[in-house]
């Protein structure tokens, strides 16, 4: 075989037939081991027709082919039903977000969970760069987005992803590659890409110290047809803008259960400025939640948080998600949604809906946006409601009731009726749940809140701290 | 010299409108060019001319000139020396980011002659004094190594990263392991990644500090580890525990791993509260991303199936929403039914009902079977889940009510004494046209035959029919007809003499027509009447579960690479990749690279070479294959890749859909994903009884699906089989 010379392998490598090698290295094969390296082959951008937009290969076995097969095997393929697909030894694991699709291309045993979290990560990456990460951002960005793929992965191995970090040298307008050019910025930035705090510049400077957190929780609810809720939980995030002078150490407070009682020594009774006193028992009274699992920033000392449930940290440089959590006990749904839905004949169906809010007469929710689901055969409705507008979506199958403003324990009602065309095959509906969606300030369904923000800097500044809550529509369906 | 010249013709004013024009239209340009290339199109002609512009100041314009350079380097590859000067010249550049981005791109240039003007400069940037700059080299020694392993053994790279791994900054040490870790698994006799007490510390210490990406490097590393002694595990968990609070899935899955393998090692006591403390992260994960979802899903399945009690009171976190993509929806139901207890059943039931009357007929079914799943997991429960299938079976809905009855039968198996539901089943007897429900509702009237008074009507019914039923049926029908004539032989003399002979005589499928002469051969043995009885009417042993479990050996296994593809598919890794990547069959896809790049336009010949390296030992052959199915992806090719069945499997399975489609205890799904595959299986024997044996559960278990309906009466037709022999020497 004449072509055995030539090839990407040194000749030491190239031996014909296989014949038992020299060399210690060759004889891995043959034991059977694999590894559960992370590696990625390639990474992918589909648009929906199925043009490659983007084809960035970190391993040789990634193969310009292997577009063809992705496309072949999933985008044209409407029977697919697993977001991993494996063909051979090779491995497609595929994210649709907006109008792309993005596959990474994996040939050994990926770690699954990661290859995922990279997606997401790169759909974030894009978001913060374009805005928007859809068909036309990467046909406009194409270029950078190459850029940052080299950057974030090297041989198939994430890198530094964070967004903040990779703006200050990989930019939109050629701007500020003058400072990249810098040999001394340059060394600055790549101190801080690989930097015990890869968040952080060393020398940001605020004449006004501000921090604001921002408490948003999604409350998830399934309730019954009966009006029992089968699940009821929330999943909540702590969004921070942190706009602070110098490397501040900061400490965070929650009226968190597992935060109040263990530690009785810990840093809760000293410069509480929340004023709550430092026996058990007053803790308790003043209300407390139970989360039941939280996940931080990169920032957060993970230690200490699990030694003593104390939230430390140097916080990036403007908006981060400071942590995320759950919690499932004593949850306020906000909005009681009692449906009557009949059918009648095959030929009507009538609607009541009484919704009736659940908050305090000072608060009032925004958007408030009611899909309440029709047959599909639906060829018209009508709708009488005591708030607010309704209107049919036929394409959604909708009918979709929106309230601008919705003051506390007010209770309004719809009225509607669909009616149905007649079909040949009558198949049976089979009842989507009535699904909610609002926001509503000043509010948390699990009831937690923000006991203390501390920041300790070497400046020994002030700092202006400001607390906003919010609850929003997770998934919040009822069945009837 | 030659970059001199180069240089030279483009030596124009260095500043200046003139200049930024010119510099505009040659970015412009090289910028379109890689368009182009990402199109798909060929633009490795214009080699030189995008070539001359690496000498460049502008970062940017000369990270598109590398991006253009790696991806038609192995085509030009006496081109490339020509760019070599200006690698070199830039891994001594003031800026680090240039010193990076230069090592970074050799790297990944792989050209044979490259190689040798890499040593010094990956030599020098290993000992750079930017970190970001170390970080990029210690990767770049696994790219060495990939190329020309000995190389990078001579030059004594491999101990550089391992005092790397001792690195002040927690990324460069985050590199060293995954490089380290790289060149370990690929080639173990490296032993390049050998942990001691002191690399230990190292990387517990970088755990806090590094990338997350980098976490899930160590945490991996750190479960792989053997540790010396029961303090050194405990230290390990009490380290990585914290990590469970991370925000990415990654983290989480990779330190749930690392703690889930060291806690054997400690007390009892303390391994409880590392179960109970991994429960709510794992649950915080059901709440992300579907696809996320999904891999963490199919871990906590694994993880049930080892310690079943940690998510005991979670039940409702696993209820599906609408919208949930099915296949996460698949994966909630079996977990579900996995931690169903006597606590929880009626919340559960409500919920399977629920999903029973909803429209995706795959769902539906899979709901259906769930609660059959829960009466025989679950004892006390069981005259609820009958109560429920028969509501389920009153609303008429064909495939419901077909499953319902499929699951029943497996019902009766655990509980015989729910026969008071018989009349109920009998009369959706005309619905039924699965040959499943079809089967289970034989067999049921079979087994309770003394009872039905007109079991004789209803077989008859079937026996008119006989020959249009499928074989499952016909089999079945066979039995039941038999066990009728056993119990009460005045109804059926007419009846089983007619199925006899259309199962003898009239019938071409060998199992039927076996099957039939045993029953005939055993009732024509009047000198023992009560011998036929004791064979087909012998009592079967009770289902004890219906739940689909790992075999403990490959659970096992299947532990050590949580997170992984392997826990997502419940396979091991040897089934679905290729085996190393130095040695036999990496020298035969070396062999067979170049071939395969010229036959790209021409499969056919690409195949013919395959065929010719067929003489190659079998591990080789089936390399080649997986080449073909990733080039040529026309099917004709896995032919050869029979040689080794649990590769060739895993690469049919591949061919048909999703392995986990296959994997999962599907209804209608094998079926249907076996339709050409069990020829090819046939043909090249797999599915014969080597199968079973070879230690491939999965799929062989796809297999015993598509013939649930001899499992029934396996246990008689076991039996029956031993009297085979005899008869077979009377033909």
């Amino acid at each position: 075989m004449p072509n055995m010379q030539s090839g990407r392998c040194t000749s030491f490598f190239i031996l014909p037939g296989g014949v038992d090698p020299p060399h210690p290295c060759f004889r891995s094969s043959l034991q059977l081991h694999d590894s559960t390296s992370t590696m990625l082959s390639g990474i992918l951008v589909f648009n929906q027709k199925g043009e490659n937009l983007i084809f960035r290969a970190f391993r040789s076995d990634c193969r310009p082919r292997l577009a063809d097969i992705f496309r072949i095997q999933v985008i044209s393929n409407p029977q697919v039903r697993s977001p991993i697909l494996t063909l051979g030894s090779t491995t497609f694991s595929h994210v649709k977000h907006e109008n792309i699709y993005l596959v990474a291309v994996t040939k050994s045993n990926a770690n699954a969970a990661l290859v995922f979290e990279f997606l997401y990560r790169l759909i974030m990456l894009g978001k913060s760069y374009f805005g928007k990460f859809d068909e036309e951002a990467v046909k406009n960005n194409f270029v950078l987005i190459y850029e940052l793929l080299d950057e974030i992965l090297d041989f198939g191995y994430p890198q530094n992803t964070d967004p903040d970090t990779l703006k200050m040298y990989i930019t939109t307008e050629g701007v500020k590659s003058a400072i990249t050019n810098n040999p001394t910025d340059s060394s600055r930035i790549t101190q801080q890409a690989t930097g015990a705090q890869s968040w952080r510049r060393a020398d940001i400077k605020y004449r006004k110290n501000e921090a604001f957190v921002d408490v948003i929780e999604d409350v998830n609810l399934l309730m019954s047809a009966t009006g029992t809720v089968l699940r009821a939980d929330v999943n909540g995030q702590i969004v921070m803008r942190a706009y602070l002078s110098g490397t501040p150490e900061c400490k965070f407070g929650l009226n968190d259960r597992l935060l109040l009682d263990p530690g009785e020594s810990s840093s809760g009774g000293r410069g509480n400025d929340s004023g709550l006193g430092t026996s058990r028992a007053t803790r308790a009274a003043a209300g407390s939640v139970t989360l039941e699992d939280c996940q931080f920033h990169q920032c957060v000392k993970l230690g200490r948080f699990d030694a003593d449930r104390i939230i430390s940290f140097v916080p990036p440089d403007g908006e981060f998600e400071l942590m995320r959590y759950r919690a499932t006990e004593n949850v306020n749904l906000p909005f009681k949604v009692h449906p009557i839905v009949r059918e009648i004949g095959t030929t009507k169906v009538e609607y009541s809906v009484a919704i009736k809010a659940n908050y305090s007469s000072k608060l009032f929710a925004t958007n408030v946006v009611i899909r309440i689901p029709t047959p599909l055969n639906t060829a018209k409705t009508t709708e009488r409601t005591s708030q607010g507008r309704a209107k049919y979506e036929p394409e959604q199958n909708n009918i979709v009731w929106k309230i601008a403003r919705f003051s506390g324990q007010s209770e309004f009602v719809l009225n509607a009726e669909a009616t149905l065309t007649s079909m040949t095959h009558q198949k049976a509906w089979s009842r989507p749940p009535l699904s909610l969606s609002f926001s509503l300030l000043m509010f948390t369904s699990s009831g937690l809140l923000v006991r203390y923000l501390k920041v300790f800097e070497k400046g020994n500044y002030s700092s202006v701290k400001w607390v906003r809550y919010m609850t929003r529509a997770g998934s919040y369906e009822i069945r009837f | 010299m030659a970059m001199n010249k180069i240089r030279g013709a483009f030596a124009v004013p260095r500043k200046g409108e003139t200049f930024e024009l010119r510099a505009g239209l040659v970015k412009e340009s090289i910028q379109k060019t890689i368009m182009a290339m990402t199109l798909g199109k060929d633009v490795s002609a214009l080699f030189p001319d995008v070539l001359k512009n690496i000498a460049t100041g502008d970062l940017e314009q000369k990270k598109l000139v590398y991006l253009y350079l790696m991806n038609y380097a192995k085509s030009h590859p006496d081109l490339c020396i020509l760019a070599v000067n200006t690698f070199v010249q830039d891994s001594e550049d003031p800026n680090p980011l240039i010193r990076a981005l230069a090592i970074r791109t050799m790297g990944c240039i792989r050209v044979e002659k490259m190689v040798d003007y890499m040593e010094e400069p990956l030599r020098k940037t290993l000992r750079d004094e930017s970190p970001y700059v170390r970080k990029t080299a210690a990767i770049c020694v696994a790219k060495l190594f990939d190329l020309n392993p000995v190389m990078a053994l001579e030059n004594g790279f491999l101990e550089t990263l391992q005092e790397m791994i001792g690195d002040p900054n927690p990324m460069v040490v985050a590199n060293s392991v995954t490089a380290l870790s790289e060149i370990h698994h690929s080639a173990p006799e490296t032993k390049a990644l050998q942990i001691n007490t002191n690399s230990l510390r190292k990387m517990l210490m970088a755990l806090n500090e590094c990338t997350e990406w980098g976490r899930v490097t160590i945490l991996s590393t750190l479960a792989e580890y053997k540790t010396t002694d029961v303090k050194e595990s405990e230290h390990i968990c009490e380290r990585v525990a914290p990590q469970f609070q991370h925000v990415n899935s990654g983290v989480v899955l990779a330190a749930v791993k690392a703690v889930f393998l060291h806690m054997k090692n400690v007390n009892p006591e303390l391994s409880k509260t590392y179960l109970k403390k991994m429960a709510p992260p794992l649950v915080t994960l059901v709440s992300s991303a579907p696809e996320v979802q999904y891999v963490a899903l199919r871990n906590i399945d694994l993880l049930l199936q080892k310690q079943p009690d940690i998510l005991q009171k979670e039940l409702r976190v696993f209820f599906c929403k609408y919208n949930d993509p099915p296949y996460v929806k698949f994966q909630k139901l079996e977990i579900m039914v996995r931690i169903a207890n006597d606590r929880n059943v009626d919340q559960l039931l409500a919920e399977l009902k629920e999903y029973a009357l909803e429209v995706d007929m795959d769902f539906v079914r899979r709901a259906v079977k769930a609660i059959g799943q829960v009466a025989i997991k679950i004892e006390s429960a069981s005259e609820r889940c009958v109560n429920t299938l028969l509501d389920l079976i009153n609303t008429k809905v064909n495939y419901v009510v077909q499953e319902a009855i499929v699951v029943i039968k497996d019902i009766f198996r655990k509980y015989p004494g729910y026969e008071g539901i018989i009349p109920t089943l009998c009369q959706c007897i005309d619905e039924l046209d699965e040959p499943n429900a079809r089967a289970a509702l034989i067999w049921i009237v079979g087994e309770y035959a003394e009872k039905i008074s007109n079991a004789g009507d209803i077989l008859g019914g079937f026996v008119d029919g006989f020959n249009e039923e499928f074989s499952s049926t016909q089999l079945q029908i066979l039995t039941s007809v038999v066990k009728l004539f056993l119990k009460r032989p005045e109804k059926a003399q007419g009846l089983v003499q007619r199925v006899l002979q259309a199962a003898t005589a009239e019938n071409d499928n060998p199992d039927v027509r076996d099957r039939a002469y045993i029953y005939w051969r055993l009732l024509s043995n009047t000198s023992d009447s009560e011998a036929t009885k004791n064979i087909v009417l012998s009592d079967k042993p009770p289902i004890v579960t219906t739940i689909h479990s790992l075999p403990p050996a490959l659970l096992d296994q299947l532990l050590t690479e949580l997170s992984t593809l392997s826990s997502v598919y419940h396979k091991p890794p040897e089934q679905f990749v290729g085996h190393g990547r130095f040695g036999a069959d990496a020298v035969q896809r070396a062999a067979i690279e170049e071939q395969l790049q010229n036959a790209r336009e021409n499969p056919l010949a690409a195949a013919a070479a395959a065929a010719a390296d067929g003489t190659a030992p079998p591990a080789q052959a089936q390399n080649n294959v997986e080449n073909l199915l990733d080039i040529d992806f026309d099917g004709g090719a896995p032919a050869s890749a029979q040689n080794e069945p649990a590769s060739g499997m895993s690469g049919l399975e591949g061919l048909a859909g999703t392995p986990v489609r296959v994997a999962s205890p599907a209804v209608g799904a094998p079926s249907q994903a076996n339709n050409n595959l069990d020829d090819l299986l046939g043909v090249f024997g797999d599915s014969g009884p080597a199968q079973p044996s070879a230690g491939a559960p999965s799929g062989s278990a796809d297999l015993m699906n598509g013939f649930s309906g001899l499992d029934l009466s396996a246990n008689g037709g076991g039996q029956n089989k031993k009297s085979n022999d005899d008869i077979m020497s009377l033909f």
